[in-house]
């Protein structure tokens, strides 16, 4: 694993930069916005790109640019607390189940099949039906449609790597089992854990976006890039910038990740290509 | 094979009875009871009487459970509480919508993308193929939902080329129903052929490598040949499957897609449903489209060896 080698790649500069940049937005969006991302103005309503307002306004003459800044730190925080959710519970059973195996791995994994024979988005959208539109029923549905991939890559990797000698030697030498796992067995399974989490933070972040524009998402008046372009629909004739400027942003966002989670998935698991 | 195919179909089993635990118990975590949320808000003690003991409300959690899995495997989803028809007609008429939205797009998506990827792998590092790989990426990274407003807002308003609201099936009104299916599909399609455009180019990067194709280069047979004869046939395997999953999990409703072309497909049913508070078809959605989701995985399973004879069953 060289972290150096890579930044030689274009595709490794190109994502981590357009990265860079969102996740920029997104802090600067959660400290300060121009303007109160949710305050009504009624006199500048649906007011083009200007000095005073950069992207304009949008149809309660609320401040494009200071929802997009608000709409990005609500997204990313979403994401990673997605992410790191998924991971840490995916990571735990599917570890567990790998290392244990038996009648525990039989049941886990029957399990993981049926939460996966879910469409993802289609899991979600069940989860917000029956507990209504917050931020925190996003992450759980969102946590609980994508850990079942993060458990079976675990588990998957564990399999191949509890056979090698030095986890024989671990036991040999009289450590735990619990020991052994943490201190041997899943340091070797990181880094498929990384790839699949890069891919995770965009499915997730596409996934909020969806579900925010479907109206199940992050509860309005709080911008989300998802509520945003939900809202532009009906204006899209006369402000147009209304459903440019939070699509563009999704869509940058979403390949910075594309591009970044290639170049990782080339540096560190060439064999986990067609993912 | 015989053996193999009742074994997969074995295993799709005790998927699909969790996966029924599963809708039970979320439609079950709805608060209130669920007599009164399949009546609706009736003011109807004898209703809801009836309601209860055929529900079997009146007994231990994992018999109601059996008598609600014994009604759905009779086909009987319950009535929607919004419009009073059986749940089941409701499910059929709108995946009729998403299959013709859905068929066509992966359809063309696949015509697009098998083709373009391995000319990519075939030219592997070339300006060709880097164009092809940044077409690819490009469109993975916008949201359909996005790309589909723009079209509307460039088809349907600026330029007045199509139509912007509603859907009109092509079965009745074969001219007018393309007419509403243009953007969608279209939509659909460029998204999807961002994702199957690296499948089949890395599929047939793998292939290239093997021995068997320098051994035919060895031979003296032509690039071409080599491509058709050798390459083509056995990178189709993994790509196949990919357009297996991309079908099983669109036609169990494009959300996304149908909400900004307001087509009334089974993803909308969805939406608007829970919209409604209209659980019945909520819940009928959910086992709908996750047994579309696992037969269709199935079938893309069981047709595997087909495509790549190296696979014995």
């Amino acid at each position: 694993m060289s972290w150096r080698s890579l930044w030689r790649r274009p595709n490794a500069i190109v994502g981590g930069l357009l990265l860079l940049v969102m996740i920029g937005a997104a802090i600067v969006g959660v400290l300060y916005t121009p303007y109160d991302p949710v305050a009504n103005d009624l006199a500048t309503r649906l007011k083009p790109p200007s000095p005073a307002h950069w992207l304009g306004t949008d149809e309660w003459g609320r401040d494009v640019l200071s929802r997009l800044l608000f709409g990005a730190g609500v997204s990313m925080t979403i994401s990673s607390f997605t992410v790191l959710a998924a991971v840490a519970v995916g990571t735990l059973l599917g570890a567990a189940a790998g290392y244990f195996g038996g009648w525990f791995e039989r049941v886990a994994m029957a399990l993981l099949d049926a939460l996966l024979a879910f469409p993802s988005l289609i899991m979600a959208l069940g989860m917000m039906a029956v507990f209504g539109p917050s931020r925190t029923g996003v992450i759980a549905a969102l946590t609980l449609a994508y850990m079942p991939s993060v458990a079976r890559v675990v588990r998957g990797s564990v399999l191949s790597v509890r056979e090698k000698e030095y986890v024989e030697a671990s036991r040999v030498m009289g450590n735990s089992e619990p020991f052994t796992m943490f201190r041997h067995v899943l340091p070797n399974c990181v880094a498929p854990i990384i790839v699949l989490a890069t891919a995770l933070f965009g499915w997730a972040l596409l996934a909020e976006s969806a579900l925010s524009f479907l109206g199940l998402g992050v509860p309005p008046p709080a911008s989300s890039w998802g509520g945003m372009l939900s809202d532009s629909r009906n204006y899209v004739g006369q402000a147009p910038w209304l459903a440019l400027v939070p699509g563009i942003s999704i869509s940058l966002t979403l390949l910075g990740i594309n591009l970044f989670g290639d170049a990782l998935r080339d540096q560190f698991d060439p064999r986990m290509k067609n993912l | 094979m015989l053996r193999y195919t009742l074994h997969r179909v074995a295993l799709a089993v005790p998927t699909l009875l969790i996966v029924a635990v599963i809708v039970f118990v979320l439609m079950r975590a709805i608060p209130g009871d669920p007599a009164q949320i399949m009546l609706g808000d009736l003011e109807n003690p004898r209703a809801l009487a009836q309601m209860r003991s055929d529900l079997g409300l009146d007994r231990p959690v994992a018999m109601q459970f059996v008598i609600w899995l014994k009604r759905v495997f009779a086909g009987d989803l319950g009535n929607s509480i919004a419009q009073q028809r059986p749940v089941l007609e409701m499910l059929w008429g709108a995946f009729g919508v998403t299959a013709t939205l859905v068929i066509p797009a992966v359809a063309i998506a696949s015509l697009l993308a098998i083709p373009l990827g391995m000319i990519a792998a075939w030219k592997q590092n070339t300006l060709v193929d880097v164009t092809v790989v940044t077409a690819a990426i490009v469109f993975l990274s916008i949201p359909s939902f996005w790309l589909g407003l723009i079209f509307l807002l460039v088809f349907g308003l600026k330029l007045d080329l199509l139509p912007v609201v509603g859907y009109v099936s092509p079965l009745e009104d074969f001219r007018e129903g393309i007419r509403y299916l243009i953007m969608p599909v279209t939509a659909l399609a460029l998204i999807e052929t961002g994702v199957l455009i690296r499948m089949a180019r890395s599929s047939t990067i793998e292939v290239l490598r093997l021995e068997y194709i320098t051994h035919a280069r060895a031979k003296g047979l032509t690039e071409t040949a080599v491509a058709l004869r050798h390459a083509l046939k056995n990178a189709m395997a993994p790509t196949w499957t990919m357009i297996g999953l991309a079908l099983g999990s669109l036609l169990g409703g494009a959300v996304v897609t149908e909400t900004v072309f307001t087509l009334p497909g089974i993803g909308r049913l969805l939406v608007d449903s829970i919209f409604a508070r209209d659980y019945p078809v909520v819940q009928g959605c959910l086992l709908f489209i996750t047994l579309i989701y696992v037969l269709v995985n199935l079938a893309v399973d069981l047709c595997y060896p087909l495509f790549d004879p190296r696979v014995r069953l």
